[in-house]
């Protein structure tokens, strides 16, 4: 029944892109403003033809979705399983949790420079800043997942002489599964944030952000647009995505 | 054939549990030995230590005084071959009827093929044919409990502890389940203790009813049932059983107020 509903669009969600769009061709053609600071439509669909066509977009925009996704699998897969270990070894929470609670006020944006002195500024650290990006949503709620098993399902699995790996992928990760999916959508949505903050800061390499600052140098705000609305439309697609594979996922709780 | 294995036993144990940094004597000096497929039952206000025994019986507690039993050997942790059906179903609930009982058979000694036979068998044994990929949260709380029950018997255990597995039922789903336990005891010769508050319960189901009483846990009384099988609900012996049973349990400390109110 919610699946079916989320399928359909409701048409409704696009009016306030429709008015924005007709008050910006309404500006552009007044003759109030310079047409290179608000374009005119038509020349921002003509802009994504030659750009399609010629500067390669595409090449950009594949390159920023690789880098996203690198970087996301690489944090949150490290994310999950430090999440389970801190979940489950009091040990390993009392040694590492504190740490990682002054480690996690760390504003993102403020590692940059370690990184780039560590990793250069090419692809390596724009993927080890979004793997950054998506650690620590993972890992915080991978935390308070594992620790979430009830106790008296653990009680049963004692009593099946569940033994210490059955424990974990029969009970403690499907009991889990709920928080741990939640936090890998966050992280989804914070890698790609990221992987455009990386591309801005670090600008080698050919990118979406990177596409976006050409635009700002040169002056031409329809690429700067045409990047932005872009970065939107990949960020709500995988927003959808993850939301449809969480709830295939946990299908259990609603089937 | 005749049942050999499955007899349990407790010798002088005492359990106690610390609550807020003081001791509680849960279980005071209990001795009680089960015959190998013997159905006993045990009574008593909550708080008199049943659900102990079984967590004893289960093995899922190991600290206490005095022995506990199986076939008599030390019991000194879970064993598959003794299964326990808690009072809430606690199934998974991520996975669908068939593969909760099946999560019982992980460390079975059974290949792939027997465990599936052991699984759509032990389904069928609890009536639950038609059910078997419906998710818990899709089942009424006697169609769960079924479920554990059918988890708890696909081991082919010598022993069922079940703490009183009808007790959240309405009482038709109740008479149901207490002849499905009947039938599948007949048929199977598990032994079985079964922990309930409901005194018809124990007299129409059990050889032999354990009355406890509380604070601290003690046994009070072991009234034996020799009734033939299939019983009679309204059997004049049962009810006479049945009456005396409820005047044992009211002389102990929690019932005081029941026969007081019974004798008005
Ligand atoms: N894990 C525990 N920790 C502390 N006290 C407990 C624990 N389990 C049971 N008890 C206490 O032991 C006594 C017996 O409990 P229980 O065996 O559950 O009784 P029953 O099943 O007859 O209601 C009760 O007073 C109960 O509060
Ligand atoms: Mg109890």
């Amino acid at each position: 029944m919610t699946a079916t509903r989320q399928r359909r669009l409701d048409w409704r969600g696009l009016v306030p892109v429709v008015v924005l769009l007709a008050a910006w061709e309404a500006i552009s053609r007044s003759g109030l403003t310079d047409t290179r600071i608000v374009p005119p439509l038509e020349g921002l669909v003509g802009l994504l033809g030659t750009e399609v066509a010629e500067k390669s977009l595409l090449g950009n925009l594949a390159a920023s979705i690789v880098r996203d996704l690198s970087g996301f699998a690489l944090g949150a897969s490290l994310g999950v399983v430090g999440g389970i270990l801190l979940g489950l070894s009091p040990l390993a929470s009392a040694l590492l949790r504190p740490s990682f609670d002054v480690f996690r006020q760390i504003a993102l944006f403020a590692w940059i420079p370690l990184i780039a002195m560590w990793f250069g500024i090419g692809e390596a650290s724009k993927i080890v800043f979004v793997a950054l990006a998506a650690f620590t949503p993972t890992l915080i709620n991978t935390v308070e997942g594992t620790r979430s098993a009830s106790a008296t399902l653990v009680e049963v699995g004692a009593l099946l002489r569940y033994r210490r790996s059955q424990m974990l992928l029969a009970i403690y990760l499907p009991a889990a599964l709920p928080s741990i999916l939640t936090g890998v959508h966050l992280a989804l949505i914070q890698s790609w944030l990221a992987t455009i903050g990386a591309e801005y800061f670090m600008t080698a390499g050919p990118g979406i952000g990177t596409l976006i600052i050409e635009g700002r140098d040169r002056f031409q705000m329809g690429q700067t647009v045409l990047g932005m609305i872009l970065i939107g439309a990949v960020g709500f697609l995988l927003n959808r995505i993850a939301r449809a594979a969480e709830n295939r996922l946990l299908r259990w709780r609603t089937a | 054939m005749v049942a050999t294995a499955g007899s349990l036993e407790m010798r002088s144990v005492t359990k106690r549990y610390s609550v807020d940094g003081s001791p509680l004597v849960a279980l005071d000096d209990v001795s009680l030995a089960v015959e190998p497929g013997e159905f006993l039952a045990i009574v008593g206000a909550s708080g008199c230590g049943k659900s102990t025994i079984l967590r004893l019986f289960a093995g899922l507690d190991a600290k206490h005084d005095g022995a506990v039993l199986h076939d008599g050997a030390p019991i000194v942790g879970p064993s598959l071959q003794r299964g326990l059906v808690f009072q809430e179903p606690r199934l998974f609930p991520w996975l669908p009827v068939e593969r909760n009982v099946l999560a019982a058979l992980r460390n079975s000694h059974l290949d792939a093929h027997a465990r599936r036979s052991a699984v759509r068998d032990h389904i069928a044994l609890v009536g639950l044919q038609g059910f078997e990929r419906a998710y818990p949260h899709q089942l009424s709380g006697g169609m769960a409990q079924r479920v554990a029950i059918a988890r708890g018997l696909v081991n082919r255990p010598d022993v069922l502890l079940l703490d009183e597995p009808l007790g959240a039922l309405d009482a038709l789903t109740r008479a149901h389940l207490q002849d499905e336990l009947q039938r599948i005891w007949v048929r199977e010769r598990t032994t079985m203790v079964l922990v309930t508050h409901d005194v018809d319960e124990a007299v129409y189901l059990a050889d032999r009813v354990v009355v406890m009483s509380p604070r601290p846990g003690r046994i009070r009384d072991i009234v034996p049932v020799t009734l033939p099988r299939p019983r009679d609900r309204g059997d004049e012996a049962l009810l006479r059983l049945r009456a005396h049973l409820l005047r044992t349990l009211a002389g102990t400390p929690q019932h005081a107020g029941l026969a007081l109110h019974r004798a008005a």
